[in-house]
């Protein structure tokens, strides 16, 4: 039997249905994690970069993207971790980053804090830990609305 | 070369790895929930670290140990983090004091490995200095907030930092073993990062209103493995129990 291998586009394309499982309006291709899709013979290579080194998340990401993958019909996949050069929040598409802000999560400026509040988008916020929920993540608050929010931080 | 490579990491994840045990410590029952989720994300990036740097210093070995088996099957007289990590978190000003000294050596440290020649290394310093960075400026602010804060927790600031400094000099001295490394360009010399360290230290403690001590004695023995403080052995006791009690057991 012969199998036809997926291009790389659409295999590409199927990895930006996977949702990020702790943010999971974005995909991980929006995410910018997913650094290289390659055939090695009959094997399809991923290769992934972590976002924080103990994410508990990675793991679950390796395991949905090999689902995704099976659901597709292939069965030969081999998962790369590459650290270098190291994620940063650059990567996130700018998809990425519209979904993040319509979702509440404000998202990363190079000025080291968020644009507006997500939810009122007055500009008057303020810092309230530069730690939150999940490693990616700090805790702001507007100071117009007072609603808390998240803010996606630059790394 | 591969035995003072394997050394070396796990001098650096042993660091990781016990500090960010002590750090978790605080999960649950830190002063305020924004505290709490901060040590517990600190913790946790610690301990993310250490799986790469175990997981390389497994590989350096070649022995089949990994980072788990590194973590949970040594003992303490083959741990070789600096004192400073595994001293008691005592209250949550001694534990931001003692957060700051190691975030300012960490950061400085990695900073250094990033240029080193061996490329693992190189990446897992790369990966660890943004978050660290964020450590270094959170402990910074937290030991100026308390520093210069109520007349309470200035004293206990200052009691935190008489009481951890004698365990700051061992993060500068320098061994055979990093001669041999600094020789081969994989890693830099301690000794060589204390002046901007020190510059460093008399500013921040200038703003958070308290004094160096005078005295420069350093207790030493962690980081070689000589002589670990008995804190050590205790904290192992909780953090290797299952693995005492159930060899290789796995979820």
């Amino acid at each position: 039997m012969v199998i036809e291998k997926p291009t790389l586009e659409t295999v590409w394309e199927w990895l930006s249905h996977v949702p990020d499982p702790e943010v999971p309006v974005i995909s991980l291709t929006d995410l910018g994690i997913i650094r290289d899709v390659q055939w090695q013979g009959e094997t399809l290579e991923i290769t992934v970069t972590p976002t924080y080194s103990g994410c508990p998340a990675t793991r679950i990401i390796n395991l949905d993207i090999e689902t995704a993958l099976r659901n597709k019909g292939i069965d030969n996949i081999s998962l790369k971790r590459q650290l270098s050069p190291a994620w940063t929040t650059d990567w996130l598409s700018p998809e990425g980053r519209a979904k993040l802000e319509k979702y509440g999560i404000a998202p990363p400026q190079p000025a080291g804090g968020p644009q507006h509040c997500p939810h009122c988008k007055s500009s008057n916020v303020e810092r309230i830990s530069q730690f939150g929920s999940t490693p990616c993540k700090a805790q702001w608050r507007c100071t117009d609305c007072l609603e808390p929010f998240d803010y996606f931080k630059c790394i | 070369m591969s035995d003072a490579l394997f050394e070396y990491c796990c001098r650096m994840g042993d660091n990781t790895l016990v500090l960010g045990h002590r750090v978790s410590e605080w999960c649950g029952v830190a002063p305020v929930l924004e505290e709490d989720i901060a040590l517990a994300n600190i913790a946790l990036d610690l301990i993310g670290q250490t799986q790469l740097w175990l997981g390389l210093a497994g590989d350096v070995e070649g022995k089949g140990r990994d980072a788990d088996r590194l973590a949970f099957h040594r003992d303490v007289w083959d741990f070789r983090n600096l004192l400073l990590v595994e001293q008691p978190n005592g209250d949550f000003g001694r534990t931001m004091m003692r957060q700051f000294l190691f975030d300012g050596w960490h950061l400085a440290t990695l900073k250094a490995l990033m240029a080193s020649s061996n490329h693992q290394i190189a990446a897992v310093a790369e990966k660890s200095v943004k978050e660290v960075t964020y450590h270094l400026e959170r402990s910074t602010d937290t030991v100026i907030g308390l520093g210069d804060g109520t007349e309470e927790s200035n004293k206990r600031m200052q009691a935190a930092l008489d009481r951890l400094w004698p365990y700051v000099g061992e993060m500068f001295t320098n061994d055979d073993l990093d001669t041999a490394l600094v020789a081969e360009g994989i890693a830099p010399d301690p000794a060589s990062l204390r002046a901007d360290f020190d510059g460093q230290i008399a500013k921040v403690l200038g703003e958070a209103t308290l004094t160096l001590p005078d005295d420069d004695f350093a207790h030493k023995g962690g980081k070689n493995g000589v002589r670990h403080t008995e804190h050590l052995g205790h904290m192992l006791t909780q953090m290797q129990w299952l693995q005492r009690a159930y060899p290789d057991a796995s979820w």
